[in-house]
């Protein structure tokens, strides 16, 4: 046991003191304060960016209503005298960003014709032609002698809710704010997943590969030395996760009360969490063994890649289909596959997360998925007990039976 | 008390690696594995280690199979080298001696003499992927020996090292021996065994061809060899009786002879024939007894 911790704590100095692990988690922290701040950021680049557009108005009625209905904090309006050829001469010069022509069309209704450098930039025409929209539905309702009233009464939408009559299923708001939740956590862990495995597995393979294997595991058991490197690989993920976290959970609170609002964070119960917790270890511990194993068959770091596509092609499938399930998570496929071991940390967690699951449910798929980790450490170990002896090229079934027949008598 | 491999066999599937092996390496003793590349001679060690199961037969070190509970007593010392490439010398003697039980404060003054009697002190805080082979050969001997284990195990220790490096570890592990250390070791390199061992055992296919205490080996084997050196017509004796074998060297003749008569009867018969220069009685050599019991030069 104690040289399962001295594995353990090596692993995760040495890992945690790597440069590579430092850069790597710096500049994640820098992304995620960025992330947190889009706003802020967006607004500082954009602040001096008003336009100035040059109005010729032909109509001698529109240019009112117009100004004042325009967004000014990006659009400066200034009317001119009606010369075309000279304004878009000056446009062209640059004195103008844009030129805008308004008349009136044979009816009586407005017509416009907007001039600029480039038209590469929506948003200037889309506001000035979103403001003429509204003048010409006023204009025209006017016409036909529409009252406010009319008007309000045309325009309202219809009323239309959603209400679940299950007693435990979630209201539409708390569905939303539970399906955003469940959205970041299945995306963190299938992030998880796919990074620490990786890892998880070139550990592994490093260790073979400058050959000081075959050192450890005449001094520790090559199981003992397995879980030593998973649990160690896992405590470094959890420590920058936690980071992450953190940091991630800091910026959100100071700059983006939206976002944060917007993610459902505030009024997720607490078995939610929980549950996020235990599928998530249960998860790691499924795929890291699965990863370990796999690592232990190469003997080249190069070949690591090759050797864990099927395990990455298993999580992105799981991934994808709890992606599909966000929106039907009681459709028969999603409860099936929310039992098999390999998509239950994703799948059911789904479940209980967006509807209410009976509770032998998911006691059954927690049994499956304990089962499934037991069998799969147990032959885990003893491939990877013969894999670090194996040494040459690489062909997954046959490198795991002859693994297993080197640990045999 | 010793290490006693009893009538072992290891298969790998079809092939048979290690063939009725039966071996008794007396403690505090050194012991020489010989044999070609394929031989057997890691599978067997693997066994020693308790890494690989043999198929039959028993190993055991003092009475008991040898697992995990006993890895601070044992040293090993791989064929393939590897090392944490990008770990510092010191840090990683540190964790792979705490592996095999060491305590932290017992280990540093240890690594230190170690380093120091290797002339390579200067390298204890560079990484291991900065220091020359040669250097990385003997920070791997210092991890197999750091915790002063009882039965050491060396495969190919001398291999790739230049002269002066194989004299270094020659002194140490023989320094080791002094202490009372088991050592077996594995070569293909017959003069380093011959020189070190005092029992031996040549592998080949799995299968001792020659084994048991060196001396015993040599008195047992009753053929000398004679090296005459001088000017004179020598081809006479090509059919003297007694002679086995001869060879014509650049200044006279090397010849296996049935004994030690033999050696007599053909210095009175060179005497007036032959200006003699050196006339010399040697032991036979370990290629010699593995000549005479394989029918081939080795390698």
């Amino acid at each position: 046991m104690n040289k399962f911790w001295l594995v353990l704590g090596h692993t995760y100095v040495t890992k945690l003191k790597a440069k590579a692990f430092l850069i790597t988690t710096a500049i994640t922290c820098l992304l995620i304060i960025g992330l947190a701040n889009i706003k802020t950021i967006i607004e500082f680049f954009t602040s001096d960016e008003q336009e100035h557009v040059a109005v010729i108005d032909r109509t001698e009625s529109l240019y009112k209503a117009l100004e004042k209905q325009v967004n000014r904090e990006e659009i400066t309006l200034t009317k001119i005298t009606d010369m075309e050829d000279e304004a878009k001469r000056a446009v062209k010069e640059g004195e103008w960003d844009g030129l805008l022509i308004l008349s009136m069309d044979a009816e009586g209704l407005p017509e416009a014709a907007y001039y600029a450098n480039t038209i590469a930039d929506n948003r200037t025409p889309e506001e000035l032609e979103r403001v003429l929209n509204e003048l010409k539905t006023a204009l025209s309702a006017a016409k036909i002698g529409l009252t406010e009233e009319q008007m309000a009464v045309l325009y309202q939408p219809v009323p239309f809710q959603k209400v679940a009559l299950e007693e435990n299923a979630k209201t539409e708001e708390e569905l939303n704010q539970a399906r955003s939740l469940v959205y970041v956590l299945l995306f963190a862990m299938y992030m998880f997943v796919l990074m620490y495995g990786g890892m998880m597995a070139t550990e592994v393979a490093t260790e073979k590969s400058s050959r000081v294997m075959e050192i450890l595991v005449s001094s520790v058991s090559p199981v003992q030395h397995l879980f030593g490197k998973i649990i160690g690989v896992a405590l470094v993920s959890l420590t920058q996760f936690f980071v992450f976290f953190a940091v991630g959970f800091t910026a959100l609170k100071m700059n983006g009360q939206e976002l944060w609002r917007f993610l459902g964070f505030d009024n997720v119960s607490m078995s939610i969490w929980v549950y996020a917790l235990i599928f998530f270890l249960l998860g790691y511990l499924l795929y890291a063994v699965l990863f370990a194993v796999l690592g232990s068959l190469v003997s080249r770091v190069e070949d690591v890649q090759s050797a864990i596509t099927p395990a990455m092609i298993l999580v992105i499938v799981a991934f994808m289909i709890a992606m599909s399930g966000l929106n039907m998570p009681e459709s028969a496929f999603i409860i099936g596959a929310s039992f098999i071991p390999f998509f239950t940390p994703m799948l059911m967690f789904l479940r209980v997360g967006l509807v209410s699951v009976p509770m032998w449910e998911v006691a059954l798929s927690f049994a499956l998925l304990l089962t499934t980790i037991a069998v799969l450490i147990y032959i885990g170990a003893k491939v990877y007990r013969g894999g670090v002896l194996m040494y040459g090229r690489m062909n997954i079934f046959k490198d795991m039976k002859q693994a297993v027949q080197l640990t045999k008598k | 008390m010793s290490l006693e491999i009893i009538d072992v066999t290891k298969r790998f599937g079809q092939t048979t690696a290690v063939d009725h092996l039966t071996l008794t390496v007396p403690e505090g003793k050194m012991f020489g594995l010989l044999g070609a590349n394929g031989a057997g001679k890691t599978t067997t060690f693997r066994m020693i280690l308790g890494l690989l199961l043999p198929t039959e037969g028993t190993i055991r070190w003092q009475g008991e199979s040898i697992d995990y509970s006993k890895s601070h007593l044992i040293g090993y010392l791989p064929e393939e080298r590897g090392l944490y490439p990008k770990l510092k010398v010191q840090e990683q003697l540190l964790y792979l001696g705490r592996l095999r039980g060491m305590k932290k404060a017992d280990i540093v003054p240890e690594i230190n003499r170690w380093l120091e009697r290797f002339h390579i002190r200067d390298y204890a805080n560079k990484r291991v992927e900065e220091l020359s082979k040669g250097n990385q050969q003997k920070i791997q001997f210092i991890a197999a020996v750091l915790h002063r284990p009882n039965l050491l195990i060396l495969d190919e220790p001398f291999s790739g090292l230049d002269p002066v490096n194989v004299e270094l570890l020659k002194e140490a592990v023989l320094d080791l021996k002094r202490n009372g250390t088991t050592i077996v070791f594995s070569s293909h390199r017959m003069e380093h065994v011959e020189e070190l061992c005092e029992h031996v055992c040549i592998l080949r296919s799995g299968q001792a061809i020659v084994s048991g205490a060196l001396r015993e080996l040599k008195r047992s084997f009753g053929r000398k060899n004679l090296l005459i050196r001088g000017e004179g017509a020598f081809e006479e004796l090509k059919d003297f009786p007694g002679v086995l074998r001869y060879n014509q060297t650049a200044e006279g003749v090397r010849l296996q002879i049935a004994n030690e008569e033999t050696a007599q009867a053909i210095f009175r018969h060179i005497a007036d024939r032959v200006t003699v220069r050196l006339f010399a009685l040697e032991e036979p050599s370990l290629h010699d007894i593995f000549i005479e019991k394989v029918g081939a030069a080795y390698e």
